[in-house]
C-alpha cells in the first residue's frame, strides 16, 4: 500500500492534469483562435457576406493562413466590415491581394479566401483590402441564371 | 395515496427509498465540518475514485472520439461535408458523451468499490466501532468520499474529453489526412465556451455528486451480509446508470 | 453532565424492555453490574446479551424501563451527552472491528488523534504503551490483515482502552480462539480491569471459562436476566436453566427444536397432498 504522502501528491497531480485539461479544452476547442494573439490584423469590406460568421477560416491558394476576428456593419457605408486575423508565417502577402467569401461545397461552411496581387509591398497590421468579391448567393446564381437563359430565347 | 393496480407497498417502495436516501444525504451535510483531517481525507479520497479510474477513462475516452470520428467523417463525407467532423465531434462530447459516458464508467469503476467499501465496514462493525469511539462515521467516512466525488468526476470528464479529442485528431488528420487547423478552427467557430462546454461542465459536476451520493448511500444501508454487500454494489450501478441519463434529459431541457 | 465518569463505575438496568423488528428481545428486564469487578453476562445466542451492551453505550433507545451509569441516566442523553459518555467507554466489537485501511498503530491512535489535542511524540509513546500491554508493541507499523485473529483482538483491545475508560465492553472476546490465545485474552481482561481500574462487562456463552476471570455473573434467557451471582454459586443453581446452560445439555428449558407442528401432522399432510 501506498504511503499517505505519496497518494495526497499523485492525487495532487491528478487535479492538476484536469486543471491541464480544463484550460486546454477552453482554449484550443472553443474559444480562441489557432493564431491567438499572434499575427497580423487585416480589415474587408464586402457589400453582402452571406453566411460568414467570426472564427471563419481565411485561406489563400486552399491554405488556412487566418481566420475572421469580428464582423460589424460600417454605420456609414453601410458595408459589412470584416476583421481578419493573419498568421505571422504569411507576414509578405502582396498589398493589392483581393478578398472573396467561398462556400465549402455546396452546404458547407463559408470563409474568406485571398488571391495575391502582383504588387511588391506586403500587407501590414491594420491595412484595408480594397478588392473585394462579396458572398455568391445560392438563391441570387439561380434567379439570374433562370433570367438569362430565358433572355437567350 | 391511491394505489388502483398494485398493492400500494409496492408503488410507494421506491418513493420511500427515495426518501431515504434524501434524508441521509441531509444528515451527511448537515453535519459537514470543514477541518484539515477533512481536507486531507477528501484528497486521499480524490486518489482512490479518480486517479485509479484514470485507466478506464483515457482508454474509453481515446477509443470512443475515434469511433466517433470514424463513423461522422463516414456520414459527413458522402454529403460532402466532412469538414464539419471536429463540430460534431466537440459538441457531441462536451454536450452529452463525455459528462454521461464518463460517470458510467465512473459508476462502474470507482462507485462499486466505494459501496462495497462501506457496505463491508458495516459488515465488520468498523462503522459501529467508530460510533462507539464517539467518532462521527458520517463526517470520517461519507463525506469525504461525497466530496471526492463532486471533484474527481468533472477532473475525469476533462480528462475524456482531451482523450477523445486526440482519439479525433488520429483518425482525422493521421489517418484520413484532413488539415489540422481546419479541423481546430471549424471546431473553435461552432463551440461556445459557455453554452457547450460550461453547461456540460455543470453535468459534470450534477453527476458526479449523483454517483458518489447513491455509491455511498448503498454501502451504507447494505444489509451486512456477502449478499447484502453484493445486492448493493448492482444497485449502485443500476441506479447510477438510470439516474444519470435521466437526469442528462432533464438537465438538457433546462439548458438548451 | 459531568465531563468525565468517575472511575469505575456502576451500571443499573431498571425494568428494561425493547423489541427489534417486531421481536421482543428484552422483557422487564433488570440487571446490576457492580462497580470495578468484571461481570459476565452470560446466556445462549440470540438471548438478548448484545442488546444488554448496546443500551448500556447509548446505541439503543429501551421501549421503557431506565439505563444508569453511576448517576446519569443514559437512555435520555442527547446525542452530544452520548458522545461524551462513548469518550469513557470502551468496547471490543466481536471481530476487533479494527479499521482495515489503517496500520496497528494508527487504529490505537485513532481515538487519542481524534479526543485529545496531545502532541504527536506523546501520542506515539501512549501508543506504544498500549500495545507494549497487549504484547504487540512489535506488530506496530503492521496491518490488521497481517496478523491472526487473536491478534487482531488484542491489537482491538489496546484501541479500546486508549483512552483509558472507565467501562470495558468485551462482545465475545473468546469466539474462535485457539486455547493459547483464550488465555491471553482471560488474563488480559483482568490485567486490563486492575490496572485501570475500570468496570468491565464481557459478553459471552462460553460458561467453562467465566470461572477464570469472572467476579460476578449474570445469566440472560428469553429476555430476562434467570440468575445471578459469584461463578461458583450458579454451578451449585438448582435451576433447571442454569443447570442446562452451566452443564451444556442439548435439551432441556431451551428446547431443541426450532418451534414447529408435531412432526407426524406435517409428514401426514404431505403424503396426502401427493
Amino acid at each position: 500500500m501506498k504511503s499517505s504522502h505519496q497518494i495526497e501528491l499523485t492525487a495532487g497531480i491528478f487535479l492538476l492534469l484536469a486543471i491541464g485539461a480544463l484550460i486546454f479544452l477552453a482554449v484550443q476547442a472553443t474559444d480562441r483562435g489557432v493564431v491567438a494573439g499572434g499575427g497580423y490584423q487585416v480589415t474587408a469590406y464586402f457589400s453582402n457576406i452571406g453566411g460568414l460568421k467570426p472564427k471563419a477560416r481565411v485561406s489563400m491558394g486552399g491554405v488556412s493562413i487566418g481566420m475572421v476576428e469580428s464582423i460589424s456593419l460600417d454605420p456609414d457605408t453601410l458595408e459589412a466590415r470584416v476583421v481578419m486575423r493573419i498568421s505571422d508565417q504569411y507576414d509578405d502577402l502582396p498589398e493589392d491581394s483581393s478578398a472573396s467569401i467561398f462556400t465549402a461545397g455546396i452546404l458547407g461552411d463559408q470563409f474568406i479566401g485571398l488571391e495575391p496581387g502582383g504588387s511588391p509591398e506586403p500587407l501590414r497590421d491594420g491595412d484595408r483590402i480594397l478588392l473585394t468579391n462579396s458572398a455568391l448567393q445560392l438563391e441570387q446564381l439561380i434567379t439570374r441564371y433562370m433570367f438569362d437563359s430565358e433572355g437567350d430565347d | 395515496m391511491s394505489a388502483t393496480s398494485s398493492p400500494p407497498g409496492r408503488l410507494l417502495n421506491p418513493l420511500r427509498q427515495l426518501g431515504r436516501a434524501g434524508l441521509f444525504l441531509l444528515t451527511a451535510f448537515s453535519r459537514m465540518r470543514l477541518t484539515r483531517f477533512q481536507a486531507a481525507e477528501t484528497l486521499r479520497q480524490i486518489y482512490f475514485s479518480g486517479v485509479r479510474s484514470l485507466v478506464i477513462i483515457v482508454t474509453g475516452g481515446f477509443f470512443v472520439g475515434l469511433v466517433l470520428t470514424l463513423q461522422t467523417y463516414d456520414t459527413l463525407s458522402r454529403f460532402g461535408a466532412a469538414e464539419a467532423v471536429s463540430t460534431v465531434l466537440a459538441l457531441s462530447l462536451f454536450r452529452e458523451l463525455g459528462p454521461v459516458l464518463t460517470t458510467l464508467l465512473f459508476a462502474g469503476r470507482a462507485g462499486t468499490s466505494i459501496t462495497a467499501e462501506i457496505g463491508l465496514m458495516r459488515a465488520t462493525e468498523q462503522l459501529d466501532a467508530l460510533d462507539l469511539m464517539a467518532i462521527d462515521p458520517m463526517e470520517r467516512i461519507v463525506q469525504p468520499r461525497l466530496l471526492a466525488g463532486i471533484v474527481a468526476v468533472p477532473a475525469l470528464v476533462l480528462i475524456f474529453n482531451v482523450c477523445a479529442i486526440l482519439g479525433g485528431v488520429v483518425f482525422a488528420v493521421f489517418m484520413m489526412g484532413s488539415d489540422p487547423i481546419t479541423f481546430w478552427s471549424n471546431m473553435q467557430a461552432t463551440v461556445e465556451l459557455w453554452r457547450d462546454f460550461g453547461h456540460g461542465m455543470l453535468k459534470a459536476v450534477a453527476f458526479g455528486f449523483l454517483a458518489s451520493w447513491l455509491a455511498v448511500y448503498f454501502g451504507w444501508t447494505a444489509r451486512p451480509t456477502s449478499e447484502g454487500v453484493a445486492l448493493a454494489t448492482t444497485q449502485t450501478v443500476i441506479a447510477t446508470a438510470i439516474s444519470v441519463l435521466i437526469l442528462d434529459f432533464v438537465l438538457s431541457a433546462f439548458m438548451l | 453532565m459531568s465531563e468525565i465518569l468517575a472511575s469505575s463505575p456502576s451500571i443499573t438496568l431498571k425494568n428494561v424492555s425493547i423489541s427489534l423488528g417486531g421481536r421482543m428481545v428484552l422483557d422487564d428486564f433488570s440487571l446490576e453490574i457492580p462497580a470495578g469487578q468484571v461481570t459476565a453476562v452470560l446466556g445462549p445466542s440470540g438471548a438478548g446479551k448484545t442488546t444488554v451492551m448496546r443500551l448500556i453505550t447509548g446505541q439503543l433507545k429501551p421501549d421503557s424501563g431506565e439505563v444508569w451509569i453511576d448517576s446519569e441516566r443514559v437512555d435520555q442523553m442527547s446525542a452530544r451527552q452520548l458522545n461524551r459518555l462513548r469518550r469513557n467507554l470502551g468496547v471490543l466489537l466481536q471481530n476487533g472491528a479494527l479499521f482495515t485501511d489503517l496500520t496497528c498503530f494508527d487504529n490505537v491512535a485513532l481515538p487519542i488523534r481524534e479526543h485529545t489535542a496531545l502532541p504527536e511524540p506523546l501520542i506515539r509513546r501512549l501508543v506504544l504503551l498500549k500495545l507494549q500491554t497487549v504484547g504487540l508493541r512489535g506488530a506496530a507499523d503492521l496491518y490488521p490483515r497481517e496478523l491472526s485473529g487473536g491478534m487482531n483482538r488484542r491489537i482491538a483491545m489496546a484501541r479500546a482502552m486508549a483512552l483509558d475508560p472507565a467501562i470495558m465492553f468485551y462482545d465475545e472476546p473468546f469466539a474462535g480462539l485457539d486455547p493459547i490465545s483464550l488465555g491471553v485474552a482471560r488474563r488480559l481482561i483482568r490485567d486490563i480491569n486492575q490496572a485501570l481500574r475500570t468496570t468491565s462487562v464481557v459478553i459471552t456463552h462460553d460458561v467453562g471459562e467465566v470461572a477464570h476471570f469472572a467476579d460476578y455473573c449474570c445469566i440472560i434467557s428469553d429476555g430476562r436476566a434467570v440468575a445471578e451471582g459469584t461463578p461458583d454459586s450458579l454451578s451449585d443453581s438448582s435451576n433447571e436453566l442454569v443447570r442446562q446452560f452451566v452443564n451444556g445439555l442439548p435439551d432441556g428449558p431451551v428446547a431443541f427444536h426450532y418451534p414447529a407442528r408435531e412432526l407426524a401432522d406435517e409428514l401426514l399432510e404431505q403424503d396426502l397432498s401427493r
